[in-house]
């Protein structure tokens, strides 16, 4: 086999409450690429590792707005372009009529945008990455927490990086190889 | 003041989730539901509800071959018990958006138990809705009419019929509540996957929680996209039904044509959907042996959301006798007087019993603690609100404004086995849905386990 490339480190600890105060050391070494890994979001996390506010907000008012403008857009074009005919003596152009349908696609194109924009910043469905082949992270879905760091990051030394993890708390500290 | 004061006790919150849970045990417990053999009662649920589901396709292709004839339409009656099941079960569907989302907005950490199955019941209510338009229309293979898309006629649907604007509303509320229960859904599948031990499982699991990783870089976005969604389908709860009301309400017909119909419809909706929900839950915490997880508490909270419904429901009624008589209308009034004394006086009653009566027993905590009562109370409110929806539709339409026209409904062999067998779809999938996915949300009830909150466990600094 050729070289493997070493994709970066894990360890584990054993509460949310370790975890949570590792993430904490972790950021203030100064590692920019790493993650914390818990079968539930922890409270109070986002905060610990330094995180930005999801911009995912904005794309999903963005797409709920077009969501909108394409019902208000689809009924125009149908009752008074393409097929103007009056019923019942409403007008043609009878937005009071038409908010429900643009509601139900800003909704719709909202909700949608939610999921796939969700999806797309976490660079999800992506069935193979390195944390996966370590054995001890099937526990991350039930009760196992975990903190990796890249090797990409510019701080990361094979030696250093698992001595510091160890200082920090974390228990089976593990190699994880790109395959 | 007298220095005499007694100290206040403040009463001490019962937890949640019961028998000392761990983050593993929660797991243990609803992923072994799954992994579980196929319990043999499961066989004889399925076996029932898929004959039902046989008798639903087998009375649809009757339809389809010989028309809409076969059901008990007349010519004053013209929606019958289509449009009856229609709204019954969309109504049934806004209980699980309910507790998925406003419950959630108003961090009403008990709906963890019951959100996930809530949630899957809405989207087989949904369908089984959606169905009976569907079916309606009597050609089937016209159905494209509904939709706004280009055609050899040229033609283009009314936007500005409210048939048109359920369409919509409900394809919507179908689509979203899809999304909110899958999304919900991706974590505990990864839980399902990394506890695979057939390659099957691996694999189906594997695609079907798109490869999470659980990591917080992920749980940011997610949890933000989770709270988007809530925030869109709260507003869906309330216009939904108050959409379907409006196919009611924008005609002219008396009885129908009433301001009060959209609140009234929802306030209905949630009072049946939370009905089903209980009478599901129930079964399903007794077969599975999930008292812990859904405990007493939370029947005791969903009763109280069906007492006030349910009374919301009840003054509905009340107001729309005292405005048939306020407005002087002849045929309003008329109208009234004849859903409680007329042909159709039995169903009115029932439904007044059963949606008015049976709810004020809520009152009582013991009662609302009581399984076997809320079992049954959960019950009779599902027949009372179908006899509403029943009442609503047919006792206006075969008494309008010409009494030359008036003709009795009475339902065919064929309207009956489409209801019943509408049943059996539902279950069908809820069993489905029961046996081989998620039915607890595991990774929000450990969120709410007192362990979960790094502030609360040892090693303060």
């Amino acid at each position: 086999m050729a070289d493997t490339k070493i994709f970066g480190m894990l360890a584990e600890f054993e509460t949310p409450a370790a975890l949570l105060k590792a993430a904490v050391k972790v950021r203030n070494a100064g590692y920019k690429k790493f993650d914390c890994h818990s079968p539930f979001p922890i409270h109070g996390m986002d905060k610990a590792m330094g995180m930005k506010r999801s911009h995912l907000g904005f794309i999903i008012a963005i797409f709920a707005l077009i969501g909108a403008v394409t019902g208000l857009g689809l009924q125009y074009w149908v009752h008074s372009v393409e097929y103007p005919h009056i019923i019942s003596g409403k007008p043609l152009f009878a937005w009071q009529a038409y908010i429900i349908v643009m509601f139900a696609l800003f909704v719709l194109f909202g909700a949608g945008s939610a999921v796939l924009g969700m999806l797309h910043i976490n660079r999800l469905p992506r069935f193979h990455h390195p944390v996966f082949f370590s054995d001890r992270f099937s526990k991350v879905t039930t009760d196992g927490f975990f903190i990796s760091i890249e090797a990409d990051d510019p701080q990361f030394d094979l030696r250093k990086t698992a001595a510091f993890l160890q200082e920090i708390g974390g228990i089976h500290i593990e190699r994880l190889e790109e395959q | 003041m007298t220095g005499n004061t007694k100290p206040v006790t403040v009463p001490e919150k019962q937890p949640l989730i019961l028998g000392n849970q761990t983050f593993k045990s929660v797991t243990d417990k609803i992923s072994g539901i799954v992994e579980a053999k196929t319990p043999k009662e499961w066989y004889l649920a399925f076996a029932i509800a898929f004959f039902g589901m046989l008798l639903l396709l087998g009375s649809i292709g009757f339809l389809v071959w010989d028309g809409v004839g076969i059901w008990g339409l007349n010519n004053p009656v013209a929606w019958g018990w289509a449009i009856v099941n229609f709204v019954f079960w969309v109504g049934i569907g806004h209980a699980g958006t309910l507790i998925s989302a406003i419950l959630f907005l108003f961090r009403q950490k008990w709906r963890t138990s019951i959100n996930r199955f809530a949630e899957a019941m809405t989207i087989f209510a949904v369908i089984c809705a959606l169905m009976f338009p569907g079916i309606h229309i009597g050609r089937i293979w016209l159905i494209y009419y509904f939709f706004p898309v280009p055609n050899q006629m040229g033609m283009w649907p009314n936007f500005r019929s409210p048939l048109l604007w359920d369409f919509f509303a409900v394809g919507t509320y179908f689509t979203v509540s899809l999304l909110f229960w899958y999304t919900g859904m991706i974590p505990d599948l990864a839980t399902f996957r990394d506890r695979a031990k057939t390659r099957a499982r691996k694999i189906i699991f594997g695609i079907m929680s798109l490869g999470w990783r659980g990591g917080n870089r992920q749980w940011q976005h997610y949890e933000l996209a989770y709270l988007v969604l809530a925030g869109l389908s709260t507003p869906l709860v309330l216009s939904v039904h108050s959409v379907v009301s409006t196919d009611f309400a924008t005609s002219l017909v008396p009885g129908w044509h009433t301001t009060i119909f959209p609140p009234y419809f929802v306030a209905g909706a949630i009072f049946s959907g939370f009905a089903m929900v209980m009478t599901l839950a129930i079964i399903a915490r007794r077969f599975y042996g999930l008292e812990h997880f859904i405990t007493t508490q939370h029947f005791d909270k969903m009763a109280k959301i069906m007492l006030l419904t349910g009374s919301i429901v009840g003054y509905a009624y009340a107001t729309e006798f005292f405005i048939a008589w306020y407005s002087g209308s002849d045929y309003e009034g008329f109208t009234f007087i004849n859903r409680a004394f007329g042909p159709y006086a039995w169903a009115y009653w029932i439904m007044i019993t059963c949606n008015v009566i049976v709810p004020q027993f809520f009152w009582s905590g013991k009662l609302r603690r009581n399984i076997a009562f809320l079992f049954v109370a959960s019950i009779l409110v599902n027949v009372g609100m179908w006899f509403e929806r029943f009442v609503i539709v047919v006792s206006s339409l075969s008494r309008d404004y010409l009494p030359s026209s008036w003709d009795y409904y009475s339902p065919t062999f064929w309207d009956i086995i489409t209801f019943i067998g509408s049943f059996g779809l539902f279950f069908t999938f809820f069993l489905l849905f029961l046996r081989f996915l998620p039915m607890i949300s595991m990774s929000e009830v450990k969120a709410i386990l007192p362990q979960a909150d790094p502030h609360n466990s040892e090693g303060h600094e």
